[in-house]
């Protein structure tokens, strides 16, 4: 797959993005770019930067040095909310739900719809869970809006963070593991909304331990290895086998 | 690889909760209701007198005299965290509004020939404006109270200081400043505008106390709160997960401040309530009722590990409390059983709900 964006313009762009934690430097001088209706895949050992990078992109810290373009404007986030209002989702590892509230609720945490009763603003019931049952619909997730997150399944709430990214139109969703923890049915659900998302032209960072996923989905496979990046190449121009070394370390970079 | 993607969603994998094994009727809230009917019951076989006029009317009273301020514990609580300065709010509070009316109403106290002048009898002291009075001084005691919920809710939210430590530390701040405006004799509600303060306070209309009138209000425009707006969804939101609150761009420092002063808010108002009912604010009024306002929140249901609570629970805690205490009275059983039984019950109410969740 050679590059087929020689002439767009990448939805995400980071030119020397390092952070230092103390005397700890989590990240170094790390360039990449991200188009849209992209897949890419970004591996690493723990401790690699993964996260960081992560972080850094999702709006969670700013980044010590470099510079970070979304659609082509520069960029500082300092919270969360920053980035998700340019067009940035995360669906984060520990997926960020609230056992003690419904589905649907959790779906619209921080954005509820609300509804004008004279000068008072009160919660649209209705809209919500009739949205959040359109959006399990769309990601196949026998999930009931109603029902508490408490008694749900792994897959369940994976479904739920997933339906949060759709809310508004996002133009690159990052997941953090999102196969991690849930079963081989639901695994295949998350690989197909992958799919459904890069046909809709959004672009997806897919974070994952787990080789078959990363070559099932992604154009592009992403390396990280002591901080740095060590590698970005199409997935047609690799193997699972240079991926591990390079994660490892057995094979320096590529 | 191809799974049956297409296929319409069936419900057929996820189980449905029966409608009693959902919302309220699942909540320790419908237990401890359901046991309150039942001592309800019991008492009205126990004893003739329970069931009066008269006694109903001083159950309502006595658990109003607390409800107000559990209401607005129920909050913090939701939130996941706690507010031990309640009690001493309360007094606080009672104090700076019985010594302002008294201030504003005595002729030659500074400002005080805004509000009152003297009759021509060169004794009577009469207001300019008949109420006005009564609303400053009201307003400066809740007033009081917004400062230290500002204050709480800054060192929770803002500084990162523990619930437990910072109110603990108010509990004592609070209490040493009564006794420090005070002189440590407490102060009376006076003046021209004293009588409309005791009608408002320990008054009734049509027989149902005004306390009572009060706590309804509240009670339900905190249900409406809590579950339809948005304030309310954050609320259990952060009590839930804070950190998915944070994530998800609540703005968990704006919410953790505005239960702090909702919270110091109702206990102020309760403090002015019990004054009018007791027709002073001694400096040791309302000690350690932020135990009983806590008990009384924790029995009706609200999860001190956050996430769980309501008006409706917290009014059934008061209610319970009260009916309990009445009924030992009632009962000629020492008024020292009492504290005795309430420790008991916290910890059943828990006990039970524990069960229950283990058994499901």
């Amino acid at each position: 797959m050679a590059s087929p964006h020689a002439t767009a313009q990448p939805v995400l762009e980071l030119t020397g993005i390092g952070k230092e934690f103390g005397a700890i430097r989590a990240l170094h001088d790390v360039d990449m770019k991200v188009y849209p209706g992209e897949v890419v895949g970004l591996m690493g050992d723990n401790g690699a930067g993964k996260s960081t990078l992560v972080k850094i992109i999702a709006g969670n810290f700013p980044p010590s040095h470099g510079e970070m373009r979304f659609d082509g404007n520069a960029v500082h986030f300092y919270r969360p909310v920053d980035a998700r209002a340019v067009g940035i989702e995360v669906v984060y590892q520990d997926l960020a739900l609230a056992d003690n509230l419904t589905a649907a609720a959790n779906v619209f945490l921080g954005r509820e719809l609300k509804r004008k009763i004279g000068p008072f603003a009160f919660l649209d019931h209705r809209a919500m869970a009739a949205r959040a049952l359109e959006l399990f619909g769309e990601l196949r997730s026998e999930t009931r809006p109603h029902d508490l997150v408490k008694q749900m399944s792994g897959g369940q709430r994976q479904a739920i963070a997933i339906a949060r990214t759709r809310l508004s139109n996002a133009k690159l969703v990052m997941m953090d593991e999102p196969t991690a923890a849930i079963s081989v049915r639901q695994v295949e659900q998350v690989l197909s909304l992958i799919h459904r998302l890069k046909e809709q032209g959004v672009a997806v960072m897919l974070i994952s331990h787990r080789m078959p996923d990363v070559f099932a989905v992604c154009d592009r496979v992403v390396v990280m290895r002591r901080g740095e990046k060590r590698a970005d190449k199409p997935i047609a121009d690799t193997s699972a086998e240079e991926v591990t070394a390079l994660i490892t370390g057995a094979k320096e970079a590529a | 690889m191809a799974l049956p993607m297409e296929s319409p969603i069936s419900f057929t994998n996820v189980g449905r909760s029966r409608w009693w094994q959902r919302g309220v009727f699942a909540s320790q809230t419908a237990y401890v209701t359901l046991a309150l009917a039942v001592l309800l019951i019991v008492m009205h076989f126990a004893s003739p007198f329970f069931f009066t006029e008269g006694n109903m009317q001083n159950v309502a009273k006595n658990f109003s005299f607390i409800a107000i301020a559990t209401l607005g514990v129920t909050f913090v609580i939701i939130t996941g965290g706690i507010d031990l300065s309640v009690g001493s709010m309360m007094c606080f509070s009672a104090m700076i509004t019985s010594m302002v009316m008294t201030g504003l109403s005595t002729p030659g106290m500074p400002g005080a020939s805004l509000f009152v002048h003297l009759a021509a009898d060169g004794k009577t002291v009469v207001a300019n404006v008949p109420g006005l009075i009564l609303v400053v001084s009201v307003l400066a005691g809740l007033g009081v109270a917004l400062i230290v919920g500002l204050v709480n809710g800054f060192c929770i939210a803002m500084l990162g200081l523990s619930p437990f430590v910072t109110t603990l530390g108010m509990l004592s701040i609070v209490r040493g400043l009564g006794y420090v405006v005070s002189n440590g004799r407490g102060s009376f509600p006076g003046g021209p505008d004293a009588d409309y303060f005791y009608a408002l306070t320990s008054g009734d209309v049509l027989g149902v106390p005004m306390p009572f009138i009060y706590l309804v209000i509240l009670a339900l425009l905190m249900a409406v709160v809590l579950h339809h707006t948005t304030f309310g969804r954050h609320v259990f939101a952060l009590g839930g997960n804070e950190k998915a609150a944070e994530l998800t761009g609540i703005s968990v420092v704006r919410v953790k401040i505005e239960v702090y002063v909702i919270c110091a808010l109702a206990a102020g108002l309760q403090g002015i309530i019990i004054c009018g009912w007791l027709g002073s604010a001694p400096a040791n009024m309302a000690t350690s009722y932020e135990l009983t306002v806590i008990a009384a929140a924790v029995i009706g249901g609200a999860n001190l590990a956050g996430g769980i609570g309501g008006p409706l629970g917290a009014i059934v805690g008061c209610v319970l409390l009260e009916v309990i205490r009445n009924g030992l009275v009632l009962a000629q059983v020492s008024s020292y059983w009492q504290q005795t039984l309430v420790g008991v019950i916290i910890i059943l109410a828990v006990l039970v709900d524990r069960i229950r969740s283990r058994m499901l």
